[in-house]
């Protein structure tokens, strides 16, 4: 089965391109099922006021797997991911237009309850943003906002949490300290942590690793391809070889345009349009 | 690439590679006339000379290859770049090769000492030679011009040298038959046409690297081929028939 199969419903002519890409996929995802499309972006617009930050964006995300958003800055790539947990809600003069169907249901619906969506669409951000709490309550905050758990069961989902998350070697004998007293690393696997803790079924990350050394780099890369089994993770980075290390599927966008979505191996290696091969060779932006 | 990078020196690295991928292209031609004009002239120190170039085509691939890993670790080449220095990997690979059938050759001249085939017989390599050479100017040509279809014109027209290959085997077999003393020189001489196609095989292989780094897929077409080997065994069984 090839991609080229997987409908893409409401094939504009926005987003025709896509449907024109042929993408193969491994053999043995062919043989688990096929893809599914955990969320699917059909012509999506958004704005700041009146200006239009996203141009008929459509684009899958498919369950189980690690898609990255990349392009220069100012494309649209972290707009678009604050979209997918209604983050720009916070904020006035912010609107979303188009279909963000989550397991077929629009998130966009102004019916849509957000506490709930935030539960199963986590985010980590670019800097890690510990509470001013212990390293314990920074994971069972989250669970009890949702959960009505007894202090033995929140003790296992700390526990889980903070070992899918690999830090549970380098914190269990100090899970009362200040979870700002770790180290940046450490921190951004704890946000983690935290968002696994509420066992959400997408996880958003933006830059994770942008203020992270290489050690901690390359663990939070491990965690990522350690969590796509559960999870359906999206990515945005700066980093092309980050993209091309943990991500299954690649979008490169560019002034608000998605131009291109496809394979990451072959987004890296023989990409179709001049302009993404422009910018992953560093020839511009 | 008409369009350049961001970062200039990145341009420089890989501009770099490919002036020494045609440099050491250059060498490798040059040792190829040499030697096949050393077997033509019976000019031992000739062959001597080509023996010392070959030394030097080696260094040069060597530098090819300590470049082109110093500029992977340097600059995590993607796409066409990626493609670029790869395919400068493979085609100083090839030239090393093309390097070493002809320094053969040029072993077998002064092996040859002064049983030297008749001028006739090497005629036929001669025009071997000049058909490998064109080939490997134009598959050379293809790679500095990033030009995919002077590439598939090379990996098309591969059949000619292995068809001349072909009736300088048989020529060769007509001789040794006739009598037995010749057969030590027209061994040597069926070596140097091996080689000489061996060579040309490897300007196909540039050829085939050219057109993967460009289009980034390896070419899917058929090419007619027609097998040496089997036409000489054939030839044989006919001439004990």
């Amino acid at each position: 089965m090839t991609l080229a199969n997987v409908p893409f419903p409401n094939a504009t002519p926005a987003n025709a391109h896509l449907a024109a890409v042929p993408l193969s996929v491994p053999a043995h995802v062919a043989v688990a099922g096929g893809l599914r499309e955990k969320i699917a972006i059909r012509d999506l617009d958004f704005f700041y006021g009146d200006s239009r930050a996203l141009k008929a964006i459509t684009v899958p995300l498919y369950a189980n797997k690690v898609t990255a958003f990349i392009g220069p800055s100012g494309c649209g790539k972290s707009t678009l991911l604050r979209i997918l947990n209604r983050m720009y809600d916070l904020y006035p003069n912010q609107r979303a237009v188009g279909e963000v169907m989550l397991d077929g249901e629009n998130i966009l619906d102004p019916g849509q309850d957000l506490n709930l969506l935030r539960a199963r669409i986590g985010m980590v951000f670019q800097k890690p943003t510990p509470f001013p709490m212990t390293i314990y309550e920074n994971i069972a905050f989250g669970i009890r906002l949702y959960e009505n758990v007894g202090k033995s069961e929140l003790d296992d989902r700390v526990e889980s949490a903070l070992r899918r998350s690999a830090l549970w070697d380098e914190v269990k004998d100090k899970l009362g300290a200040n979870g700002q007293s770790l180290s940046g690393g450490q921190q951004q696997r704890l946000c983690i942590a935290r968002t696994v803790a509420v066992r959400p079924e997408v996880i958003l990350l933006d830059e994770p690793c942008s203020a992270l050394d290489p050690i901690s780099t390359a663990r939070i890369e491990e965690l990522i391809d350690g969590m796509k089994d559960d999870y359906t993770i999206v990515i945005v980075t700066h980093n092309m070889q980050q993209a091309a290390r943990v991500s299954d599927y690649t979008t490169f966008m560019y002034l608000g345009e998605m131009i291109e979505f496809g394979e990451t191996a072959t987004m890296f290696t023989t990409p179709s349009d001049k302009r993404t091969q422009d910018y992953i060779t560093g020839r511009f932006g | 690439m008409s369009d350049l990078h961001t970062t200039r020196a990145f341009d420089e690295d890989l501009q770099e590679l490919t002036r020494m991928v045609s440099e050491m292209g250059g060498l490798a031609e040059k040792e190829i006339a040499d030697a096949v004009d050393a077997l033509a002239q019976r000019d031992t120190e000739l062959a001597q000379r080509v023996t010392a170039l070959d030394a030097t085509i080696d260094r040069l691939q060597y530098e090819i290859e300590e470049r082109a890993v110093l500029t992977i670790a340097r600059r995590q080449p993607m796409a066409i770049d990626l493609r670029e220095i790869v395919a400068a990997l493979r085609l100083a690979n090839d030239l090393e090769r093309i390097g070493d059938l002809a320094k053969n050759i040029a072993k077998r001249v002064i092996a040859l000492n002064a049983d030297f085939p008749p001028p006739n017989l090497i005629r036929g390599v001669e025009h071997m030679s000049e058909l490998v050479l064109g080939q490997l100017q134009a598959a050379l040509d293809s790679f500095v011009r990033r030009d995919v279809a002077k590439a598939m014109e090379v990996w098309r027209s591969d059949e000619e040298i292995d068809a001349v290959c072909t009736s300088v085997f048989r020529e060769l077999l007509t001789y040794m038959m006739e009598d037995p003393r010749n057969i030590s020189f027209c061994i040597h001489l069926l070596f140097c046409a091996k080689n000489i196609e061996r060579m040309g095989d490897h300007a196909t292989n540039i050829a085939e690297t050219v057109h993967y780094m460009i289009e980034g897929r390896p070419i899917t077409d058929q090419r007619p081929k027609v097998d040496v080997t089997a036409a000489f065994v054939a030839m044989s069984d006919g001439g004990r028939g």
